[in-house]
């Protein structure tokens, strides 16, 4: 067809469509991460939260925390209670009890999730052992505050939160830098 | 449109010449019609192939409890039937189709890029020889379901993952060199007068299938290279542990497999709209409205992903835009579907093997179609997630969708492949066959996953087991068939009635103004279209 464009043209092109294409599959990576801290979707926490909130007291959220392990990790990993009952603003503690009973040095991320997913933009934790990895030595036992705040501006219809934390083993990508140095 | 017959085939044989002789003619050939023809036998065999372990899988089924398989290689056999059937069967026998067909179509030589061409299709058995080899290896295949979520596809992946990946590269690879010919040939090598309003709509939901194609098998692509990097370089792209989200990976995943559903069924409309038009002896309703309903279910396949994933936790307004903008995908397929039916009103209607599996399709695709829209509804799906509904949804519209329109492809456009008439009272026994043994086959779990039967078990609870039965025996009948199809082809190919240029009275379109078989050479000089 004389007004179509040269083939050479065409090919080129449609190529850079192939080859942003694949790049964009990467891009939903990023995307995927802005999109769920943008809407608080997949409760997924932010980082540490910096700000301080006067309390609300006439309010009060019920807080459970879940704490499970992820499969082949070994280590004692729970809340030392099950759950609390606070008030917006006010900044609470958990304490959570980690264990390693095994004979060598590991490590550990935890990875928390909220439920409902949309109140994960409301809690905020001035400080978590979510943040860093732990390094646990052969039958070290650990305890770890959690700190939080539920936020003033959380939905009046959200009364019941559930923090849950998996525990995984990460030794194999994070080797713990071991005392003993003949292993 | 009318076209000037092209008699170059037979003009002397000073210039004309025919294929190269041996073997090696079909390796080097650059000819559409030959890699059409590989493609299309290539997409056979695999069909057998994907039909076999099909027929493992309902072996299993046939009763419950543990008879034939183990669990581990019942697995294999899930995930194997289905990457075999839609990379292996059902794409491949639409590019086989295109490359045919569309040079013929639209009054073109050949292919565009003729080498390339021979070259993407030299990469399937490569990736399909990768891919099936696994199976005997010592960790076994592929386990992980066709979709291969993660962190299963991953972590919990067997060591033959990786070449399952590589194969898929290869595939992907294939796709998009075939999607880029189909596109270059219809953009720049329509004969003149060919505008893209006239072009067969064949030829139209092609070109929007190779856009679609070009769009999503390089996500996919992204999608295995992310899993490499996860299982081999340390990356966390789906590792929770790493900082990832398995979540993910599903988004990726169906933003290539929502559009990937319609590249499986978008050249079956287009074939299906050749067929109603000649025999019911009446032009296409709507063929305008039919292209932009092509356009509009390619754009809609974008943003509907997500209906696969309704119970993964997506907040209340994901699930409400998903299930709404899936919903909407119902008013474009139902132009089609009615103009299909309007086409056939008042038409002069016969009923030769391809249009028995037209009209079969238009009906039964319904069928899956009016499933997909109870899916569709994000509360329900808590339900349906994960059962048999879903599998009888799928094989509803892939089945006589997609195989469905293949088979009439082939049946319609046998006469100019080969040069003989198909022996019509065979066609029809395949089809009604078929017709039976794939509505027994795939009707009854409609019931047993309404009823909760899992999808991907091998065993089941005692009262789905009269519906397996019946189910097991459908496609045990539906897939011995293929055999017979088989042995018509064949018997096509052989000898049978010489078939006219134009074997079918209400046929229209300038791959009839050619001789049957088609010469080597077809339109050395381009016809005008008028």
């Amino acid at each position: 067809m004389a007004d179509s464009i040269s083939m050479k043209k065409l090919v080129t092109r449609l190529l850079l469509v192939v080859v942003a294409m694949f790049i964009f599959g990467f891009a939903l990576v990023p995307i995927y991460d802005v999109m769920c801290k943008a809407f608080g979707i997949n409760g997924k926490t932010a980082g540490q939260y910096e700000g301080e909130q006067v309390t609300d007291a006439s309010r009060q959220v019920r807080v459970q925390f879940l704490s499970t392990n992820a499969v082949d990790m070994p280590w004692d990993f729970y809340p030392k209670g099950e759950q609390l009952v606070v008030q917006p603003g006010a900044v609470n503690e958990m304490v959570f009890v980690a264990h390693n009973p095994t004979n060598r040095p590991m490590s550990a991320q935890a990875v928390p999730s909220i439920a409902p997913s949309t109140a994960a933009a409301y809690f905020h934790k001035t400080e978590c052992f979510c943040f860093t990895q732990q390094v646990l030595q052969p039958g070290e036992r650990i305890e770890m505050p959690m700190r939080f705040i539920v936020d003033r501006d959380m939905p009046k219809d959200v009364k019941h939160l559930t923090l849950s934390y998996t525990l995984f083993d990460i030794t194999a990508r994070h080797p713990p830098v071991a005392l003993n140095t003949d292993r | 449109m009318s076209a000037v017959i092209d008699d170059h085939g037979h003009a002397g044989a000073d210039h004309a010449h025919g294929p190269a002789k041996g073997l090696m003619r079909w390796v080097l050939t650059t000819n559409h019609k030959d890699i059409g023809t590989l493609y299309l036998w290539f997409a056979f065999c695999m069909f057998l192939l994907g039909g076999s372990f099909a027929m493992v899988i309902r072996a299993e089924l046939f009763q419950p409890g543990l008879q034939i398989v183990e669990p581990a290689f019942f697995n294999q056999m899930t995930t194997m039937h289905g990457l075999v059937m839609v990379f292996g069967a059902v794409m491949p026998a639409f590019v086989g189709l295109a490359n045919w067909m569309i040079p013929l179509m639209i009054g073109a030589p050949d292919m565009a890029l003729p080498r390339m061409n021979n070259f993407s299709f030299w990469l399937l058995p490569a990736a399909f020889l990768l891919l099936v080899s696994t199976l005997f290896t010592a960790g076994g295949g592929p386990n992980f379901g066709w979709t291969f979520y993660a962190p299963l596809s991953t972590t919990y992946a067997p060591e033959s993952v990786t070449f399952f990946i590589f194969a898929i590269h290869l595939m992907g690879i294939s796709s998009i060199m075939g999607a880029i010919n189909v596109i270059a040939t219809i953009l720049n090598l329509r004969a003149p007068g060919m505008t893209l309003m006239k072009m067969p709509l064949f030829v139209w939901t092609w070109l929007i299938t190779a856009f679609l194609l070009i769009a999503v098998m390089p996500v996919l692509a992204g999608c295995v290279t992310m899993m490499l990097m996860d299982i081999h370089f340390g990356t966390s792209f789906f590792s929770a542990a790493g900082g990832g989200d398995p979540v993910l990976f599903q988004h990726v995943f169906w933003f290539f497999g929502h559009p990937e559903v319609y590249i499986m069924i978008l050249p079956a409309f287009g074939a299906v709209s050749s067929i109603i038009p000649a025999f019911s002896r009446k032009p296409l309703f709507g063929y305008t409205s039919m292209v932009y309903a092509t356009a509009a279910i390619a754009f809609l396949s974008f943003i509907v992903w997500a209906h696969h994933m309704f119970v993964v936790g997506i907040p209340l307004v994901g699930e409400l835009f998903f299930m709404y903008a899936t919903l909407l995908i119902a008013v474009p397929t139902g132009v089609k579907v009615f103009n299909w039916a309007s086409t056939m009103w008042q038409g002069s209607l016969t009923f030769e093997t391809p249009m028995l599996f037209a009209v079969a399709f238009v009906i039964l695709f319904s069928i899956g179609g009016f499933s997909g829209l109870m899916l569709a509804i994000a509360p329900a799906d808590f339900q349906y997630q994960d059962t048999y509904f879903v599998v009888a949804h799928f094989h509803y519209v892939l089945v006589p969708g997609a195989i469905f329109g293949i088979f009439a492809s082939a049946y319609y456009w046998m006469p100019k492949w080969t040069g003989h008439m198909y022996d019509e009272t065979l066609g029809k026994l395949h089809f009604w066959l078929s017709f039976i043994g794939m509505n027994m086959a795939f009707f009854p779990m409609h019931f047993v996953g309404l009823a909760g039967m899992p999808r991907r078990i091998p065993d089941y609870n005692l009262q789905f087991a009269d519906f397996n039965m019946v189910s097991s025996i459908g496609a045990f009948m539906f897939g011995t068939t293929q055999l017979f199809f088989l042995f018509i082809v064949i018997k096509t190919i052989r000898g049978g009635p010489p078939a006219p240029a134009k074997p079918w009275d209400g046929a229209e379109g300038l791959e009839w103004s050619v001789p049957s078989p088609a010469p080597y050479h077809t339109f050395t000089t381009p016809p005008e279209v008028k």
